[in-house]
């Protein structure tokens, strides 16, 4: 048995510069206490990645700070090689849901077709291609019928679909989802990981937060474990396994849970 | 002169005044702590300018009924009336409608700030020359003030001050903890309204003093003052309390004696001078300190992963981690590692082994939870503790560098 | 009512107030669902000192130092409260606040410290300004408005209020769809490559333009009226942004109207003999509109009931 994080890191199979999305040094932090410590992360292209860690290990700091949308104390992240501010069009996010204004005076439809905003640029006109294209994206996430309604009207499984649709409105090569299944309902649970491996077996490469740890070999490829630090990163089979789960999650991890996982 | 002020020799009114001044300002000071502890800084400047038509309306009703209309105590009675409407409004639109409290607060000092404009010009048409003491509601003034008014001032204050810390525990617990206070059974809805009272009487009784514009700085700017002084409720309470009432008492003393100083501005600057100076150089929450440490703690922050980096033969991507191991004599200009830079890069990797392996252990939680990636281990655990952690290292067969 | 009183008395200070309350309902909009409503308060109360502090430099009461002065007034206690809450991690009612306060304090000291007796300056003409006083005298009938020599003693406040109006309504409809996905959701605006940052301060800016050029005619209080009750009032008519921009700009309209003809005349049908501040009442007639959307607006409440998914 080897002790992975600190004393052994090697070299992914993945180079830097063909990864969707490769981090180096990343060290995040509010106040004085790090979030995130220069954590090194090398996702596989055309996979579904996890990220997973115990509440407050840093799993939606790491994505935001590679995003550029906290600013890191340290290091740095690449897109496809180069920096991410030169690749946004090949990324698609999607927030928290309790990130956003959900009050805010908008329809269904028209928060799917901000994801074509980027293709419209400032004055562009939206044309019924563009509507076509906006509810093609809802039906994919089986939410055609509620087009007009009015956001803060949805539930919140309805709510993160339509975040979903728009991802796929944007047409990336990269999906970043933060917590996709927090508050939802199993339904849009099942319709949501449907999508995204639909994503996935058209080349596309998924990356999620994720905190169920039940579902995990079920819904992903590849697993990345962090508790402030990489603990460990890999396939499923490789990673997820109760060694590494006990150094990512520590006391925090009772006995009877890892029975339920089935590891040992 | 300005000696005789500060020691209170001017005259039986310009004392009056400063002392009624300084008690308002403790007083605010205290009572602002709640609000701004409870992140409502603002409804207070809702409900200043909501006294304006109170004000107006008192001295149309008061003349109607055949009196002067300049009645210090009618017109104050007018304004906590209108206040409390305005209050009221600010509730119900940010609780009954989907209206954020922002835009309630907004809308009710400004519609009814412009009622009461409308008043005031009712008012200089009814009768020239007598609204004349209405407009100094605005801006506050204290030059010429009649001794009685002076003395209903220096009460009203005093007033407002015992109330203020009569009342402080149970609003030092609604705004520190609210639930926990539901929890000991104490009633936070009227706890709340308990301190919108507060506000609302140092409002109505700063009026005159401050006027209506700036009296929200007497209820706002102390207490963010006092917040870079400490992190305990019942210390910024206190400071607040005192910073009010310094800021009061130079500011009436000054503008008492000399003529083109207004009271109210007056005080406002000279609590706005304590902030400025407080917001650069408290130690702790002040910005150079605040500063200075995030400064520090990012050079070693980039130090500690340029050993580590080192530790693994990695490349350093970052010019600044280069730049501090150079500077430190860890590293040469093409970042390869000098002697000493491998004697540390092994001892911070030795230490980052040493703390992932207690991060990992139920038993070492509590010592655990202190892991920031810097703080040497020495300091958390016993020198016993790190040898039981090294013979772990050496029979999970780590490399140990 | 005839042309030949209307035109000259009234056409250019009802048409002022029509420019400056929608110039304000516009960016007032977004101010408002960005739970910035506020920044209006902060911005107008800082005008006074911007105009006293030009007026110092200069020496004399013209428009455009005072202009220049309120603008760069207005720019440094929005930087101003940008460093406070970033120095001081306070919440931003209290760091407003203390800067808009403080500035303000500064204003009133430095109009008393100086010589302004001999000139018309002064503290109340400035929050509660002067409408009534735009009168068109060269003006006598419909007539005039194709009359070049008449149009060139148009009171100077009209034709600046109307290209303030079209700047501000030309940024709101170029930068539409950045303010709409920033406003709602900023860490995505942020990921497709917005400047959320800089779009945020421009938005303020632009409000701060519209507020400076409305306070010489308005003065600065109806200037908060008119940022934050029309859109407040509009949000409770519709679940849509295209729409809630439009009820605003109606409803901006409205209370400048109804506020300045109640001003006028409704004294008058009341038996008073004299008329009543019209920028108050154009304020209080906008509260008036909120209060009833308040009251029956059709959205005036948060999420309606969810469906079940």
């Amino acid at each position: 048995m080897t002790l992975e994080l600190a004393s052994n890191r090697e070299t992914a199979p993945t180079s830097r510069a063909d990864s969707p999305l490769a981090v180096r040094g990343m060290t995040v932090s509010y106040g004085q206490k790090p979030a995130v410590f220069s954590v090194d992360m090398t996702v596989e292209p055309g996979n579904m990645t996890a990220i997973i860690g115990p509440n407050g290990a840093g799993k939606s700091t790491l994505l935001k700070a590679a995003l550029g949308i906290l600013t890191p104390l340290a290091g740095t992240a690449t897109v496809y090689g180069k920096p991410v501010s030169e690749q946004r069009h090949r990324i698609a996010y999607v927030p928290q849901r309790a990130s956003v204004d959900w009050d805010f005076p908008t329809r269904v439809i028209d928060v799917v077709l901000m994801g074509l905003y980027p293709q419209l640029g400032l004055l562009g006109r939206i044309r019924p291609v563009h509507r076509a294209r906006a509810t093609d994206c809802l039906a994919r996430v089986g939410m055609e019928d509620f087009a007009t309604r009015q956001i803060g009207q949805l539930s919140g499984g309805q709510q993160q679909r339509v975040f979903l649709a728009r991802a796929l409105a944007q047409d990336a090569d990269l999906y970043l989802l933060d917590e996709p299944f927090a508050g939802v309902d199993a339904a849009t649970e099942k319709a949501i990981i449907a999508v995204l491996k639909s994503l996935r077996d058209a080349g596309k490469t998924v990356v999620a937060v994720h905190h169920d740890l039940s579902t995990v070999a079920e819904y992903f490829d590849n697993v990345f474990l962090i508790n402030t630090h990489r603990v460990a990163e890999g396939s499923v089979e490789e990673v997820f396994q109760a060694n590494h789960l006990q150094d990512a999650y520590g006391g925090r991890l009772a006995g009877a849970q890892m029975d339920a996982l089935q590891l040992s | 002169m300005i000696w005789d002020a500060l020691t209170l020799q001017l005259g039986y009114n310009a004392t009056l005044v400063t002392l009624g001044a300084t008690l308002l300002g403790m007083a605010a000071g205290v009572g602002g702590t709640f609000l701004f502890l409870r992140k409502r800084a603002l409804v207070s400047d809702a409900i200043s300018h909501a006294t304006l038509p109170g004000v107006a309306l008192a001295f149309m009703v008061m003349v109607a009924l055949g009196g002067d209309g300049r009645n210090l105590i009618g017109l104050l009675l007018g304004a906590a009336l209108s206040a409390a409407a305005g209050l009221l409004l600010v509730s119900w639109l940010s609780n009954r409608t989907r209206l954020a409290e922002d835009a309630a607060i907004g809308s009710v000092l400004s519609v009814f700030f412009g009622l009461g404009i409308v008043l005031l010009t009712v008012i200089q048409t009814m009768s020239a020359g007598r609204q004349a003491g209405l407009e100094d509601f605005l801006l506050g003034s204290t030059a010429g003030m009649l001794r009685n008014d002076a003395l209903i001032i220096a009460v009203a204050a005093a007033l407002t001050l015992a109330l203020v810390l009569l009342l402080r525990r149970p609003l030092t617990l609604a705004s520190f903890d609210p639930e926990y206070g539901t929890a000991i059974g104490q009633n936070v809805p009227r706890t709340d309204l308990a301190m919108m009272g507060l506000v609302l009487a140092v409002t109505v009784v700063g009026l005159k003093i401050v006027g209506l514009i700036l009296i929200v700085a007497l209820l706002i700017i102390p207490p963010v003052t006092a917040r870079f002084w400490s992190e305990r409720t019942d210390h910024v309470v206190l400071i607040s309390g005192a910073l009010g009432g310094i800021a009061a008492y130079v500011g009436a003393a000054l503008s008492a004696a000399q003529p083109n100083l207004p009271t109210g501005p007056i005080i406002v600057l000279v609590g706005f001078a304590l902030f400025a100076l407080s917001l650069l150089l408290a130690p702790g929450r002040g910005a150079l300190s605040a500063l200075l440490r995030h400064r520090r703690y990012q050079r070693r922050v980039h130090l500690r992963q340029g050993l580590l980096a080192l530790a693994h033969g990695q490349p350093i991507y970052e010019q600044l981690t280069l730049r501090l191991l150079r500077a430190e004599g860890y590293a040469l200009p093409d970042g390869v590692a000098t002697k000493a830079g491998r004697g540390r890069a092994a001892k911070a990797l030795r230490d980052e082994t040493r703390w992932q392996l207690i991060r990992r252990d139920p038993a070492y939680e509590a010592a655990a939870q202190q892991y920031d990636g810097l703080t040497p281990i020495e300091t958390v655990l016993t020198a016993d503790q790190i040898r039981e952690i090294d013979s772990r290292i050496d029979m999970r067969g780590g490399v140990m560098a | 009512m005839n042309g030949s009183e209307f035109v000259p008395l009234s056409l250019v200070p009802m048409l002022t107030g029509i420019f400056v309350a929608v110039a304000c309902a516009l960016p007032g909009n977004f101010l408002v669902l960005r739970r910035q409503a506020l920044i209006g308060d902060a911005i107008s109360h800082v005008v006074l000192p911007g105009i006293v502090v030009a007026f110092l430099l200069t020496g004399v009461v013209s428009t455009w130092p005072m202009l220049l002065g309120a603008a760069g007034a207005a720019l440094v206690a929005v930087l101003a409260i940008e460093g406070v809450l970033r120095l001081g991690k306070i919440e931003s009612g209290a760091a407003m606040g203390v800067v808009f306060t403080a500035m303000f304090a500064g204003g009133v000291l430095l109009l008393e410290q100086s010589d302004t007796s001999n000139v018309h300056l002064d503290v109340e003409h400035a929050l509660y300004g002067n409408l009534e006083s735009l009168i068109w005298l060269d003006a006598t009938g419909w007539g005039s408005l194709f009359d070049p020599e008449a149009l060139a003693t148009l009171p100077v406040e009209l034709p600046r209020m109307a290209v303030t109006l079209l700047f501000v309504a030309l940024f709101t409809a170029i930068f539409w769809r950045p303010l709409k996905i920033s406003t709602f959701d900023e860490g995505f605006a942020r990921t497709i490559g917005m400047k959320t940052g800089p779009l945020g301060l421009g938005l303020v800016i632009v409000a701060a333009i519209a507020a400076v050029a409305a306070f010489d005619a308005v003065g600065s209080i109806i200037v908060i009226a008119m940022f934050i009750c029309p859109p407040a009032a509009a949000r409770m008519m519709t679940n849509r942004l295209e729409y809630q921009i439009a009820w605003s700009v109606l409803f901006a309209t409205l209370a400048a109207v109804l506020g300045y003809v109640l001003a006028g005349y409704g004294p008058l049908w009341i038996g008073m003999r004299d008329s009543v501040s019209a920028a108050g009442m154009i304020a209080t007639v906008s509260g008036v509109i909120l209060g009833f959307s308040a009251l029956m607006g059709p959205h005036r409440q948060r999420g309606a009931a969810a469906p079940a998914a």
